[in-house]
């Protein structure tokens, strides 16, 4: 099953074949999503009744596009302010992480490395309630001492931006940590000898070394936050991100509308993915 | 100076780390176990014990329920790997260069694409008024409308959509060095198309397919959307249950018991795997 032995065409071909029916296994899911977006129909289903744009910029009920949904422009503004959040902060910490775990020798560090691994083997749905559980009863706790109220600590967006947070640092911290791992130190000892102080080095040298991976890193945090479901659902209060809406959309029963925001977000998440890849391809 | 101005330095650098494990991970696990281990026996008033673990062995519809979620998970995990072994092999062995590239692209686009986005194109192929109960009509292969949805296959079928890239991912990467020229020297030994897998293939791949099914097992035990939308009334989740007990009964101790139950058996499986390629945490996922 290498190309330098030779195999019967029969064989072979039945082989391609199996990759050609994958691959369109692959796809099929996503082309119907982006096919029915156009339909001019209110259910998403066959028969084809003709194409239309209506579920993009219709103004007059049913036919209200996305760009007119109050309801689901206003949950992407709710993701996009998470997606920051959750961005900024797990580079921040995946930053200090990636520096601690690479340039510092002490004790404890190959425990705690683990730990730093563990949110990925938690199962997001489990992340979630832990923190519910965990933030309610310290609300609680504080709010039986000193009788003010702390609805931070209740479900809502700051719980949910912590809840992502607490498993998408690990990602950051992989990521910036690796490219760390093949920055040549003599470079930052060069600075030092030239007179820049030690933070100056690290500022001047170091981070425009670690820029793409801190840029890729920032991309895929942002993409994990969008799609995020698990986590988000057992932390969310009354502002819903985008998956959380289209959900209870589609519990409701669908229609194109759905699929035309669908479409939004395979557009934008195939940019995301492909940036994040240049961006780790410029870095070797 | 020096020295104090490193210390400094080093205690900034581990204290967001520290807070983040220990506020966010460490003591919220801690106080799930916490909860689940109390029962309720007035207004705000708790007594310690087993009593929620207790409830879950007596009650058949939990314990089935989670006894039904891994073995959907563990049967999705063998699927996922029989069905992605080829394609991995493919894309690792038998292709060069930019095909070998846009394969692999193609394999990874779908997985950028939210979980609910792929979930719904199931929806819209499978269901009643869906494109394949449709297609089948129009040929006329069937008289009346299908219902391929909400059952248990549909749920299998969504389920292996859903994680089979990160089978194909570590498969190719260990797949990749495998030497031509080990398969060649098999040949030459007179060993056949079988027995080289056996021999040689399989057990070169064995890292990538344990971290690959420890993974895929992992996140399906752990999925919520897909038996959600694709699983009928019958066909229940044990993450589904977890969610009723919080969200629905308001039972948070019967609840964080379900989530502890979940966990435990997820890192059971993450742990045995492990021990048994002899593979570390951080080998593994560290990639």
């Amino acid at each position: 099953m290498i190309p330098t032995v030779p195999q019967s065409s029969l064989i072979k071909w039945s082989y391609r074949a199996y990759v050609m029916v994958f691959f369109i296994y692959l796809a099929l899911p996503l082309t119907v999503v982006c096919v029915f977006a156009f339909n001019n129909s209110v259910f998403p289903s066959l028969p084809w009744e003709g194409f239309t744009l209506a579920w993009f910029f219709g103004t007059d009920a049913p036919f209200i596009g996305v760009f007119h949904e109050r309801s689901i422009l206003r949950a992407i503004g709710t993701s996009a302010f998470v997606a920051v959040w959750v961005s900024a902060l797990s580079v921040a910490v995946g930053t200090c992480n990636a520096f601690l775990f690479v340039r510092h020798e002490f004790r404890g560090k190959a425990l705690l490395y683990m730990l730093m691994l563990l949110p990925l083997i938690i199962p997001g749905v489990i992340l979630g309630i832990s923190i519910l559980v965990f933030s309610s009863s310290v609300a609680n706790t504080l709010e039986d001492a000193t009788g003010l109220w702390f609805d931070s600590l209740r479900p809502g967006l700051p719980l949910v931006i912590l809840g992502q947070f607490s498993f998408i640092t690990t990602f950051a911290t992989l990521v910036i940590s690796a490219r760390l791992q093949k920055f040549d130190p003599s470079l930052e000892e060069a600075a030092l000898n030239l007179g820049a102080s030690k933070l100056g080095a690290v500022r001047q040298i170091t981070l425009p070394f670690l820029l793409p991976a801190i840029v890729a890193s920032a991309v895929v945090s942002v993409l994990m936050s969008f799609e995020n479901f698990n986590t988000t659902l057992m932390l969310v209060g009354s502002d819903s991100p985008l998956t959380i809406t289209m959900f209870d959309k589609l519990k409701q029963g669908s229609t194109p509308v759905l699929n035309a925001v669908s479409l939004l977000l395979i557009i934008i998440s195939a940019a995301l993915g492909l940036i994040s890849l240049l961006f780790q391809k410029s870095k070797d | 100076m020096r020295s104090d101005h490193q210390k400094l330095g080093f205690y900034l650098l581990i204290a967001p780390l520290l807070l983040w494990l220990v506020l966010l991970i460490l003591l919220p696990h801690l106080g799930l176990f916490i909860v689940s281990i109390s029962e309720k026996v007035g207004v705000r008033e708790y007594e310690t014990g087993f009593g929620n673990y207790a409830a879950f062995f007596n009650e058949p519809l939990y314990w089935r329920t989670f006894a039904r979620t891994a073995i959907m998970s563990i049967l999705a995990t063998a699927l996922t790997l029989i069905l992605g072994f080829p394609i991995a092999y493919y894309i690792a062995k038998l292709t060069r260069g930019r095909t070998k590239t846009t394969l692999f692209m193609m394999c990874l686009i779908p997985f950028w694409v939210s979980e609910l986005v792929r979930t719904f194109g199931w929806m819209i192929l499978l269901r009643e008024t869906g494109v394949f109960s449709q297609t089948l009509q129009y040929l006329g292969l069937t008289a009346g409308p299908i219902e391929f949805l909400y059952n248990d296959a549909a749920i299998m079928v969504g389920l292996v959509y859903t994680s089979i890239l990160f089978m194909i991912v570590p498969l190719v990467t260990t797949l990749d060095s495998l030497d031509d020229s080990l398969v060649e020297a098999g040949y030459d030994l007179g060993g056949n198309g079988y027995s080289i897998l056996r021999e040689i293939v399989i057990p070169h791949a064995m890292p990538g397919i344990v971290s690959g099914c420890i993974v895929v097992f992992m996140l399906s035990l752990g999925n919520y959307l897909t038996p959600i939308l694709l699983g009928g009334k019958d066909s229940l989740w044990f993450t589904g249950m977890i969610y009723s007990q919080f969200i629905t009964r308001f039972n948070w101790e019967l609840g964080s018991a379900f989530g502890f139950l979940l966990l435990a058996l997820s890192s059971a499986v993450v742990f045995i795997g492990l021990k048994l390629s002899r593979q570390s945490l951080s080998e593994t996922m560290g990639r």
